[in-house]
């Protein structure tokens, strides 16, 4: 994208075309005390040395020789280089993707092989280009099972990731649907039988591996809802647990939407990231987003275009089934690239890793006199320590000794001030792992 | 030609009416299927909706667009033809039988008088091409 800068004649002649004297004028619309009256407080100009130099020193802050275990959603994962210098070709790296079958064969076929890849991994029959991120992909859910259903409560298990949970509210505030949060039981899984699921249900919303680290029992859910004529959505926050455990499209999910994040993109404290969203042929019109589909040229050649357009804002207008028509093109490429060179075995042999690495842990922490599992349910990498004492106080403890702990459970979860949140993934040795138990001990 | 049955009903939304008393069925014209080329998908409302006359009950998808289909006369609706779902090619093959879309239970069936004749909607389409 071109920057294009103009002189201040060529602004006020610009201004004068449309009749008026000063660019301020254009903004006439937005209320007086809403508007910065005063230069935004950013400092003076810097020159490109010292602008070097003031990164260099804002960069020396960071920490990096603490060893993390945080997890909730967002999930240190080991990047292969392969990943930075493919994208970095100057055909994908563009700020904006695009879709014109006639120059962009290279960008449309990564797209559909990502979707291939997402509908492989959730067992789903149909994949899109990718959404925002993982909490964007459940509120566009959603609102797709309520177009889907024509019904209007949704029932959301109180283990969806809480920012998750944020975003569907903000998603939904203004338009009738009832959203009903539910609470977990106390095996930290989600109970099909008390949710209350009625014929007025549009979507059942769990999220597998849960926010406790808790694997639900999808298949029984499923048929709960199912029952009452729901759809099930299963948002997913760490797809890597895909590795190892049965694809929710397997125990009868209507819509998968979660994050890729833990395929080859970075942490970024805490984004871009980058959404996935799958679901069953037969709601495909319903589902939002970009849509790659394989084609053949007028020579019989296989060729890449967008498909099944009409759904979309360029076509359908106030009648699309998102009006948020951006995907993230690169990290959907960054997630392309990952997952084809790990390869299924790679895979899974990196979701086993975390799985055995993640229980070893549990296993050696709840040896520890005051501390135990809080949480019965089968977890992937991911648990939560009932601790002895406010898990902040652990926390703190441990940031002495330069190791991240985890996070407290109490800032999402009231009266969990001992619940401790603790991820590890392959990246993690097994002596840090060691170090924290002795940290703990 | 398009072919406009001489016992039905129609609107310059192009869709066709076949009332009797209380009760009528909706579809959309063979002039509108014409138009609209290959139907893909027939996007229609469930069994109890209720609209007023003008507002769009569904959609058709062709392979050159979507377009709405707006109920001819206020009423709720009684039946959906399901089997449009899996044959949304029986709008362009028999857009009369077959392709119908809906079936209404109408709330004023004197509002039937105010929709066009056979006659007055041929002449509707041509002043339509003419422009």
């Amino acid at each position: 994208m071109r920057y294009i800068p103009n002189s201040p004649g060529e602004r006020r002649s610009m201004l004068s075309d449309i009749g008026l004297e000063r660019i301020e004028e254009l903004f006439d619309q937005i209320p007086e005390q809403l508007k910065l009256k005063e230069a935004i407080g950013i400092g003076e100009p810097m020159s490109e040395p010292e602008l070097l130099e003031y990164f260099r020193s804002l960069a020396s802050e960071n920490r990096i020789d603490y060893q993390s275990f945080l997890g909730a959603g967002a999930y240190s994962h080991f990047i292969p280089v392969i990943i930075d210098s493919l994208i970095s070709r100057a055909e994908f790296f563009t700020a904006y993707t695009p879709y014109q079958p006639e120059l962009s064969q290279g960008t449309l076929q990564y797209t559909f092989e990502f979707q291939t890849m997402i509908c492989q991994l959730t067992g789903m029959e149909v994949a899109n280009a990718s959404l925002y991120d993982g909490s964007t992909a459940v509120a566009e859910a959603v609102l797709m099972a309520n177009r889907v259903t024509r019904r209007s409560r949704v029932i959301i298990a109180d283990t969806v990731h809480p920012q998750y949970r944020e975003v569907v509210s903000a998603y939904t505030k203004n338009l009738g649907l009832t959203i009903d949060v539910i609470e977990h039981g106390e095996s930290g899984n989600f109970d099909p039988t008390t949710m209350g699921i009625d014929r007025e249900t549009a979507a059942v919303v769990v999220q597998s591996p849960n926010f406790f680290g808790c694997v639900e029992d999808l298949e029984a859910i499923a048929d709960a809802a199912h029952e009452a004529g729901a759809l099930l959505v299963v948002a997913v926050t760490e797809p890597m647990s895909l590795g190892v455990l049965k694809p929710p499209g397997a125990c009868g999910a209507d819509i998968v939407a979660g994050e890729t994040q833990s395929f080859g993109i970075p942490l970024s404290y805490g984004g871009p990231y980058c959404g996935l969203f799958a679901t069953l042929d037969k709601h495909v019109r319903q589902m939002p987003g970009r849509l790659v589909g394989e084609a053949r040229d007028s020579e019989g050649r296989r060729g890449y275009v967008l498909t099944l357009s009409t759904r979309e804002q360029h076509i359908r207008r106030e009648k699309a089934t998102s009006n948020i028509c951006t995907n993230q093109g690169l990290f959907a490429l960054m997630a392309t690239v990952y997952l084809s060179t790990m390869g299924r075995q790679g895979v899974q042999e990196v979701a086993r890793q975390n799985l055995h690495k993640a229980h070893y842990a549990a296993s050696e922490i709840s040896k520890i006199p005051g501390f135990d599992l809080r949480f019965s349910a089968p977890f992937f990498n991911e648990f939560v320590l009932r601790t002895p004492r406010p898990a902040t106080e652990v926390i703190d403890g441990l940031l002495d000794k330069k190791i991240i702990g985890g996070i407290s459970l109490e800032r999402y979860f009231p009266g969990m001030s001992d619940g401790l949140l603790v991820c590890v993934t392959e990246t993690v040795k097994k002596d840090a792992i060691d170090k924290l138990v002795s940290a703990l001990a | 030609m398009a072919n406009t049955p001489e016992d039905l009903s129609y609107t310059k939304d192009h869709e066709w009416v076949r009332a009797k008393g209380d009760q009528a069925t909706v579809g959309i014209t063979d002039h509108a299927q014409h138009q609209l080329g290959d139907v893909v998908y027939v996007e229609l409302p469930k069994v109890g909706d209720k609209f007023e006359a003008g507002d769009p009950f569904g959609s058709v998808e062709s392979v050159k667009a979507v377009s709405e289909v707006y109920m001819p006369l206020s009423g709720s609706v009684t039946e959906v033809n399901e089997s449009l779902n899996d044959s949304p090619e029986q709008v362009n093959e028999d857009p009369y039988g077959e392709g119908w879309m809906i079936r209404i239970k109408i709330d004023n069936p004197a509002q039937v008088d105010a929709l066009l004749t056979s006659i007055e909607y041929e002449d509707y389409i041509k002043e339509e091409a003419a422009e």
